[in-house]
């Protein structure tokens, strides 16, 4: 296979995933500040020569805090969105919408891609030590959604005992609370997904946010909203840098307003997100890491030493592994059953078979992973056979990239076999053995020797590529690297997760196309060459 | 009574006729020896009478089986190849099965002896041809001469009862030909009946019974060595003895 071609591949699933890629973000940050500007009108005191504020936050999926109009798609709304049109007034200051990666949004801080953070961002000891928190805005609680007819779990220690599926946001509140826990967690990167997976029965449950529930989970059928929420209380505040003492006390001042005017407790109202939690916010001065400390999903995580992230790296290394072997595995066998097809097969074989090639090396693996996971049990529903299609996401995986690379290994495989002297096959022939015997005992062990090397670079790109199962929740190598990058580690501990992340990678990589170098040599210094003493 | 019988064969190919109406008998025990120009038809003969090769009009009896024009049905192309082995020009051996393995490999999958058994007549077969030392090598190992004689032992390993040869001795070095030439003698002198289609004027005066001429898809000659070498009756086999002999 062209390697060009892989490149533009791996191309393509990279242009795929940009969408939660914080590096494309980041580089449309640096070009199209202006074109992502989503405030129209001009606040009363643009005069004021003050550049705008970039504000950072993710859109995708954002409901309710900042999504795209389902009604007019080119607009921005969302609680956050309405709260920072009033902190705008507030402060006679322009601010601009800047679309980044929720995960990233302290890292974009800190780059100095945005001026703030305010996406439902909690305040957490981790990220208290890399930036300057302003006073809070909203009181939040966890609430866990079940489905309608499972009646066995109702609360967390239900979900603790009976080793319930539970779905819920990267690096938040309840994945942390989760995890201390030792439930068994799936992580997404989309707040709609989880309640999808829940409704056809790949999660047991889902635990987020009070108002990511009350949004997505609520207007859906056949789930159900667990009551009471879950105790303890977290705080969205606003994220500053450290060095930018004198904008957060503009915004605390801000808030401060808004909060005695009213205002704020309006747009909660019309956003269906009022209650009473949100009192607490009112006594300032009062908030910051002491209330905080006592709070759910505010536990630093275990400090950042070797000891503590390698095990976790070394478990979704071998998760890779598994999903490499298996993926081949499934590549092996259905491309060589191509591989024949397109050569003996009748005609309208041969020309499924080069359909087959043709569509699956022309689709990005991404798209097909997402078709399988998520497409394939909504179009099962339609025929009743939704159980049957929905795998879970290790054997989706397992199915995706092996169907993938079915199509690579099969014009491997065709290329080989044809490239056998036809006086193999009459020599055979001429002993009376059967085409098929032939082909087994003849043909197949010398292809082997032509299949191995462009197979090995294909192994290696599989077990590369695997990193897209992270996208359907697979917790693999790159998965876990990047689970632990944005978990409030600081840059120090970031550069010594992704070297021993690269390593580990390096560490399967490089022996496996050792092997396969020995073997070659093996084979052409040994016996396999025509012509050689 | 085991002999081959060629009435009336033609053979086409994109429009040219290989073989334009070939009548020829060869009896049990006999070596016919098939000498012509390159492109006189002669290998097309042989992969004719091996059913490597379906033919257009004609019949072909090879002891009790009979060829007819057209695809040969897949038994018979079996039964036919059982009853004839063949060597070809380039060996045409397993490059990733030792020397034993390759002559072994067809007694064990189509005449179902044990591996035991298989390895045994492997060996006798190796011992034959004068290569029991060279059991264990890879085929790259082998010498050009010691391949075709090894590619021998694979073709009577399935014990046939004709050996069909096509140019065995045109890839191999002058010094190599007469070991392979000789293996041919001594299996003539056990009775094999053989057609060997050659270059080989010497080997087919000395050790063939008849010798046929072979242009254009057509017999231009067929007797005995010393008649049809020494006196051949038509211009055009005088021409091509004198090119070949020089």
């Amino acid at each position: 296979m062209d390697i060009e071609e892989r490149k533009m591949r791996l191309r393509w699933g990279c242009v795929a995933i940009a969408v939660n890629m914080a590096m494309l973000v980041s580089l449309a940050g640096c070009g199209h500040t202006h074109a992502q500007t989503d405030n129209q009108q001009p606040s009363p005191s643009e005069k004021v020569s003050l550049p705008p504020l970039r504000w950072g936050a993710d859109a995708e999926g954002g409901a309710p805090y900042i999504f795209y109009d389902p009604e007019r798609p080119d607009q921005l709304i969302g609680f956050e969105v309405d709260l920072i049109r009033a902190l705008e007034r507030e402060l006679g200051r322009r601010i601009e919408h800047q679309q980044y990666d929720f995960k990233k949004l302290v890292d974009g801080l800190e780059r100095g891609d945005i001026d703030l953070a305010m996406n439902g961002l909690e305040i957490t000891p981790d990220r208290q030590k890399r930036v300057r928190f302003s006073r809070p805005y909203y009181v939040f609680k966890l609430q866990l959604v079940t489905r309608e007819g499972e009646t066995a779990i109702n609360s967390l220690r239900d979900c603790v005992e009976q080793r319930a599926r539970v779905g819920t946001l990267e690096n938040t509140a309840a994945s942390r609370l989760l995890e201390e826990l030792g439930v068994p967690t799936f992580l997404y990167d989309s707040q709609v997904t989880p309640f999808e997976d829940l409704a056809v029965g790949r999660l047991d449950a889902v635990l987020m946010d009070v108002p990511i529930v009350l949004y997505h989970g609520r207007n859906k059928p056949g789930l159900r909203l667990v009551e009471p929420l879950v105790s303890g209380r977290g705080y969205y505040a606003i994220a500053f840098r450290k060095d930018d003492e004198e904008l957060a006390r503009q915004f605390d001042a801000a808030l401060e307003r808004l909060l005695a005017s009213g205002e704020l407790r309006r747009i909660y109202e019309k956003w269906g997100l009022w209650n009473t939690s949100q009192e607490e916010i009112y006594p300032p001065n009062q908030f910051g890491l002491e209330l905080a400390r006592q709070e759910i999903s505010t536990q630093p995580l275990a400090g950042w030493s070797f000891g503590s992230y390698f095990p976790l790296l070394l478990r979704a290394a071998w998760l890779t592994v598994e999903l490499t072997v298996l993926s081949m595995a499934v590549a092996v066998v259905i491309g060589l059953i191509l591989a024949v097809c397109r050569l003996y097969g009748p005609y309208p074989l041969q020309l499924l078979a080069l359909c087959y090639v043709e569509f699956f090396r022309g689709i990005p693996v991404l798209l097909l992973l997402y078709f399988l996971y998520f497409g394939l049990p909504a179009i099962g529903q339609v025929f009743g056979w939704d159980v049957a299609l929905r795998w879970s996401p290790f054997v989706t995986a397992v199915i995706g990239l092996g169907l993938n690379y079915a199509a690579y290994e099969a014009e491997i495989y065709r290329a080989a076999i044809s490239s056998i002297p036809r006086a193999q096959w009459e020599a055979a022939a001429s002993l009376g053995l059967t085409p098929m015997q032939t082909f087994r005992r003849i043909i197949l062990p010398q292809a082997l020797r032509i299949i191995l090397p462009p197979s090995t670079t294909d192994f290696v790109a599989l077990f590369k590529d695997t990193s897209l199962a992270g996208t359907i929740t697979v917790v693999e190598l790159s998965k876990q690297y990047q689970i632990l990058s944005t978990s409030g580690a600081d840059y120090r501990a970031l550069v010594e997760i992704g070297i021993a992340t690269a390593l580990l990678y390096l560490l399967m990589a490089v022996p496996l196309g050792y092997l396969s170098r020995r073997l070659e040599e093996r084979w052409h210094a040994g016996h396999l060459v025509e012509g050689r003493h | 009574m085991f002999e081959i019988e060629i009435r009336g064969l033609v053979k086409r190919l994109g429009g040219r006729t290989i073989l334009n109406g070939i009548e020829l008998t060869i009896e049990q025990g006999e070596t016919l020896a098939v000498l012509g120009p390159s492109g006189s038809g002669k290998s097309t003969l042989l992969r004719c009478l091996n059913a490597l090769t379906a033919f257009d009009a004609g019949q072909i009896r090879v002891g009790d089986i009979v060829l007819r024009p057209g695809k040969v049905p897949r038994d018979v192309a079996i039964q036919v190849r059982r009853q004839l082995g063949m060597v070809f020009q380039d060996f045409a051996l397993f490059p990733h099965l030792r020397a034993i393995d390759n002559v072994a490999l067809g007694p064990r999958l189509v005449l179902g002896l044990t591996k035991e058994q298989a390895r045994q007549r492997g060996v006798q077969l190796l011992k034959r041809v004068g290569l029991q030392h060279r059991a264990e090598a890879f085929p790259a190992q082998l010498s050009g001469g010691e391949k075709q004689r090894v590619a021998i032992a694979r073709a009577l390993a399935m014990e046939p009862k004709g050996l069909l040869c096509d140019e065995i001795t045109s890839a191999l070095d002058p010094e190599l030909k007469w070991e392979v030439l000789s293996v041919l003698a001594d299996l003539k002198k056990d009775g094999l009946t053989m057609v060997v289609v050659t270059h080989e004027v010497g080997f087919a005066r000395r050790v063939a019974d008849r010798v046929c001429i072979l242009s254009d898809g057509q017999i231009l000659e067929v007797g005995l060595p010393q008649q049809v070498l020494e006196n051949p009756k038509t211009a055009r086999v005088q021409q091509f003895l004198a090119r070949v002999m020089t």
